[in-house]
């Protein structure tokens, strides 16, 4: 895992020595609230409804047990005892005292960790496939290229005041696990036919109001000219990108308006003047980057499959959440496992503290020290012994972390919405919580099979709604909640955008109006290997909206 | 009929004007029932964010229910309560305040 060298450590010291100076500022009244907010956003500090809201980095979504601690301690000390782990693979904590944030950065940066960039228009964490590193079908771990694009565009001077935020994700599978196609760029790294490493690059994804699925701009791009060709692109948008309208002004608009073709030209134009210069990386430089990112020494564990068929025998829940929640790895002995954050009935992302310190003992002891976010808000253990898996389920099972849902219906994306957010114009996490409910037995989940279902609390797409299998959009009308559903979204390596399916559904109708969605599907699809998503496909959205309206349409 | 809400500064807790201070509660805000009392609530908080006491001040609609007040639109009623999927959290795990949904 990467960890800080010298220069890193005094940037992030002096970061937090700046910004308690401004805040000791602020407190004494010594400067506006006009002047401060933007220094607070610098900072990852936003003022929510019921009190600010402090949002941290996850670099690539890569912790190590160390610093999960620290967030435990984090919640516990300073919050109110748990935190959220959200869509972009960080983690907020809702209730901090602006008082006590030059304290928790002191905290976070004693464990290499901070919160700079997580708001802004400037570059967003990047973000990678959840499983990079372990995964068996991937051609190289992304993150050391995440890891460069991190020093790259850290209080990059050309990059820190763009037209609008800019998000990077990097995925090292043909298999798109971190939803490249909904990112401002997407890299896709593959191999070409001499076996060299590059990227494929994808520009003006996004979703947000307007969304977009990102076009590939280049099919190959060596890894050496990553950063000059990122530079390339970001010179464009930040040269043409709109200024004049906020809702305007993300790089898809500035794709779809001049056109795929041009803006390749563009780009393509400026990376000539760039490629041959000081931006090009030396092939040490990217080696000893991937140093850091070397795989945990894997000794042999060959007893794990007869260790596993054993407890199959012994435990149903635990054969069940085996067959949902843990992933081949490159190591046959090996495995990836997928801890829910999305237990019945919970709020999706939520870990209190005390489960925060479960998870990182686990991870020390059973994942070489490693752990992951996933942008589907759970969290991952990378890298665990087959032989291990029946205890660390056991131990799972102590936190209340067992959950067996990966992938289905209950394993829900949903942003904060009104219950906390400043933004938001509707509920999201209780609509998330009666749907999981109302879809609590493991045994129909699993019947339903793959259905990723995304809520957002606003138009501004945090939940993903656009590209959920089956999305939920909150609005406000009349002084109500009222929720849309778009069907047939996806974002994977098919990435598409859903339907809006209809009218919507007041927050008493809509978990109904799931499970009509959900068992019209079940009566459609050819066969229980036919997912939803490519019934869908299949069928459009024709059989739903009979399912939904037709007894509308025969009363009107 | 508006109140005055803000969120002060220091950690960021919502608050109401009430009583010429600020409360934590919404319930005995002081209550602006014409346009002359709404200006003088807004000259009120304009000054309380100059002298950095809070932030993102606003007029919020409410109506008094059995001489409570209360607010209007969903977005108030949980800032004046607390999450509603948690209801151990926020003003409404104090003893004296009502939940938002």
């Amino acid at each position: 895992m990467y960890r800080y060298d010298e220069f890193d450590q005094d940037f992030v010291q002096a970061r937090v020595a700046e910004f308690s100076d401004q805040v000791a500022r602020r407190l004494a009244g010594e400067i506006t609230e006009d002047q401060f907010r933007p220094l607070r956003l610098m900072n990852g500090v936003y003022l929510q409804l019921h009190a600010y809201m402090l949002r941290i980095a996850v670099p690539y979504g890569t912790l190590n047990s160390k610093q999960l601690r620290m967030l435990g301690h984090i919640a516990r000390k300073y919050d109110k005892g748990y935190g959220h782990f959200t869509t972009r693979q960080n983690i907020q904590f809702n209730w901090p005292a602006l008082s006590d944030i030059p304290a928790i950065l002191a905290d976070l940066a004693s464990v290499e960790m901070h919160a700079i960039q997580t708001s802004g228009n400037c570059i967003r964490n990047v973000t990678a496939d959840h499983f990079a590193g372990a995964a068996a079908d991937e051609v190289a771990d992304p993150r050391p290229y995440a890891e460069i694009l991190r020093q790259w565009s850290s209080v990059h001077p050309e990059f820190s005041f763009l037209p609008r935020k800019f998000k990077i994700a990097v995925t090292g599978a043909e298999r798109d696990r971190a939803a490249i196609q909904t990112h401002d760029i997407g890299l896709h790294l593959k191999k070409n036919a001499a076996g060299e490493l590059g990227f494929a690059v994808y520009v003006g994804g996004g979703q947000g109001r307007t969304p977009m699925v990102a076009k590939k701009i280049r099919d190959f791009l060596p890894e050496a000219d990553l950063l000059s060709y990122c530079t390339a692109i970001l010179r464009v948008y930040n040269l043409y990108g709109r200024r004049d309208n906020k809702y305007k002004a993300r790089i898809k608009i500035l794709v779809h308006e001049t056109g795929v073709e041009e803006i390749t030209r563009q780009v393509e134009a400026e990376w000539q003047e760039l490629k041959d210069q000081d931006l090009k990386l030396p092939e040490a430089d990217i080696r000893a980057i991937d140093a850091y990112f070397a795989p945990p020494a894997l000794i042999e564990r060959p007893e794990g499959d007869e260790a596993v068929k054993l407890a199959r025998l012994d435990s149903k829940s635990f054969s069940e959440w085996l067959d949902q929640n843990v992933v081949t790895h490159r190591h046959p002995d090996y495995a990836a496992v997928t801890i829910s954050l999305k237990g019945i009935g919970e709020a999706p992302g939520d870990a209190s503290d005390s489960q925060m310190e479960a998870v990182a003992d686990i991870a020390e002891k059973y994942s070489f020290d490693e752990l992951r976010v996933s942008h589907e808000q759970n969290l991952i253990l990378p890298h665990v012994a087959r032989a291990d898996l029946k205890a660390v389920y056991d131990a799972l099972v102590g936190v209340g972390l067992a959950t067996a849902n990966s992938n289905l219906i209950t394993d829900i994306i949903s942003c904060p919405g009104l219950d906390y957010c400043a933004l938001a114009t509707a509920r999201s996490i209780p609509v998330a919580q009666e749907i999981s409910r109302r879809f609590a037995s493991l045994e129909r989940q699993r019947d339903i099979g793959e259905l990723k279902l995304k809520i957002s609390g606003c138009i501004n797409a945090c939940g993903h709604h656009h590209v959920g299998h089956i999305g939920i959009l909150g609005v406000e009308k009349k002084g109500a909640e009222l929720y849309q559903v778009t069907l047939g979204g996806s974002a994977d390596e098919n990435t598409s955008v859903g339907e809006i399916i209809g009218r919507g559904f007041s927050s008493e109708e809509i978990t109904d109006a799931i499970e009509r969605i959900v068992e019209t599907y079940l009566g459609l699809r050819l066969d229980p290997k036919e997912t939803f998503i490519d019934a869908y496909r299949r069928v459009g959205p024709a059989p739903f909206k009979e399912a939904l309206y037709a007894g509308e349409a025969k009363a009107a | 009929m508006k109140v005055l809400t803000a969120n002060r500064l220091t950690d960021g807790e919502a608050v109401w004007y009430a009583n010429g201070g600020w409360a934590e509660t919404i319930g005995n805000a002081e209550v602006a029932h014409d346009k002359a009392a709404e200006d003088r609530l807004e000259v009120i908080g304009a000054k309380a964010y100059a002298d950095n006491e809070v932030v993102d001040v606003n007029l919020i609609d409410v109506s008094v229910v059995n001489g409570i007040v209360e607010p209007v639109r969903l977005r108030e009623k949980i800032r004046a309560a607390g999450p509603t999927n948690r209801n151990d959290l926020g003003k409404q795990a104090r003893p004296t305040a009502a939940r938002a949904a």
